[in-house]
């Protein structure tokens, strides 16, 4: 017996191939950025944006690795997803969190200014990218909402018709991110403080089912973005209200 | 060597048991996985290792948990960068469930594949000679189902996204085939030390 299987499927739900050719090349070349712009989003969280002239471009809701160094050689890099859309030529934006105690996320938020260099590799993974073919239904808290609007940008800048929602999970207005690009498409969560007259809670299953009531024909990719607990509860949210797990895709923060 | 202007990092010792690029998690252990986190229970859960065996196997909780017991004492090492020391997981070697099934002359590679439908592969000489467990306790108590309980892969030595979670079996081939993130542009072996993170590292 002589195996010559040339893919071996698993007799499982799950094994959604990777649909999108990631460039290896492109993946294991690490490429000075320049900072050119700071933008404040919330108290919290702040977008950087970059100058990296050979960038090869990316999809919607891919990461890289970016990598800073000390004088002494000492080197620290992290997965950041791509904030910005495809379409911004030589340029990346990446929007961080402000996380406590921070070694790379404290630097950005204390140090850099225009004109700083950095390094990055990507873009990586063509796991949780959206090249914008298919319905897509997006829910993020937090920070989480950054590969998510990478999509929403891509799908204005191509004025694409392709249906498309986000449900963003937020503390309050003022920590919810990207807040004045926000449009028709998106639906926010408020856990803590809201404006007057809108409810106050966690995300719950009467936010999640009405979306797939009135899901596309052919349903909805559905792509979750947050920290571990979010991913969590609105992976079950989704689960619960009919969505097959198999078109689910979960970003987790690490 | 591009010196980020500002950077320090954190205060550090240097520490020999750190792979280059990654840095010390504490008591964070991060879950990191693409898919729903599986509702399995024990009673559900089985392990197969067949392809290029003399004898496919089927394993459920109780048989598994007849086999020697065995507990890897280390560290354990993710891709994006954080490592983990000094974890304690219980289980048994996979050299135990190997033996049983005796691979052919022939067999190099292993698919080894969760519930899920996730999928990693490896070399088979990454699994044997007592570098590879079958996982089910962490700590002393039961491992979550977050980090892949009731039972994941363990392969300590390489970036652990080929610890696959809820594993569900081993097919052994005569050849390599790329895994669901080795198919998304990561590397086909993850050794933490050679830094092995994407395809062409």
């Amino acid at each position: 017996m002589t195996e010559t299987l040339s893919t071996f499927t698993p007799p499982t739900r799950f094994a959604v191939p990777g649909r999108i050719a990631v460039s290896n090349r492109a993946a294991a070349l690490w490429q000075t950025a320049t900072l050119t712009e700071i933008r404040r989003e919330t108290p919290h969280a702040a977008t950087y944006r970059f100058a990296v002239p050979a960038w090869a471009g990316h999809l919607p809701g891919q990461h890289l690795m970016l990598r800073l160094t000390a004088e002494d050689g000492y080197v620290a890099q992290r997965h950041y997803s791509i904030a910005s859309a495809p379409d911004d030529e030589g340029h990346i934006e990446l929007t961080l969190d402000h996380v406590e105690g921070g070694e790379v996320s404290g630097w950005f938020h204390t140090v850099a200014r225009p004109g700083d260099q950095v390094e990055v590799r990507g873009p990586l993974s063509g796991f949780f990218a959206w090249p914008g073919d298919r319905p897509a239904l997006l829910i993020g808290a937090g920070s989480g909402v950054v590969p998510l609007m990478s999509m929403v940008r891509h799908r204005r800048a191509r004025r694409s018709d392709v249906p498309l929602r986000l449900l963003v999970s937020a503390r309050s207005p003022e920590e919810l991110i990207y807040a004045g690009e926000l449009g028709a498409e998106t639906t926010p969560v408020f856990t803590r403080s809201a404006p007057a007259g809108v409810p106050v809670g966690r995300m719950a299953a009467a936010h999640v089912a009405p979306l797939l009531a009135e899901a596309p024909e052919g349903g909805w990719e559905a792509y979750v973005c947050g920290s571990n607990a979010f991913a969590e509860h609105a992976s079950r949210l989704l689960v619960a209200a009919g969505q097959p797990v198999d078109r689910i895709r979960i970003e987790r923060f690490g | 060597m591009n010196v980020t202007r500002g950077f320090t990092g954190r205060p550090r010792v240097p520490d020999a048991g750190l792979p280059p690029g990654q840095y010390d998690a504490g008591d964070d252990w991060p879950v990191l996985s693409a898919e729903v986190t599986p509702e399995l229970s024990p009673a559900d859960w089985t392990f197969r290792v067949d392809g290029l065996v003399e004898e496919p196997r089927t394993w459920d909780w109780e048989e598994a948990h007849a086999l020697p017991g065995s507990v890897y004492e280390g560290d354990i090492h993710c891709v994006t960068s954080w490592s983990k020391f000094g974890v304690r997981f219980g289980g048994v070697s996979l050299d135990a469930f190997l033996d049983a099934v005796r691979p052919r002359a022939a067999a190099t590679h292993v698919v080894a594949y969760s519930h899920t439908g996730y999928t990693t592969n490896l070399p088979l000489a990454d699994l044997t000679g007592g570098r590879a467990w079958l996982a089910w306790e962490f700590d002393g108590k039961p491992l979550s189902a977050e980090h892949g309980g009731p039972a994941r892969l363990l392969v300590p030595h390489l970036y652990f996204w080929k610890s696959a979670k809820w594993i569900a079996g081993l097919r052994i081939l005569d050849h390599d085939e790329p895994g669901f993130w080795e198919q998304n542009g990561y590397h086909a072996r993850g050794n933490p030390w050679e830094e092995q993170r994407y395809s062409g590292d």
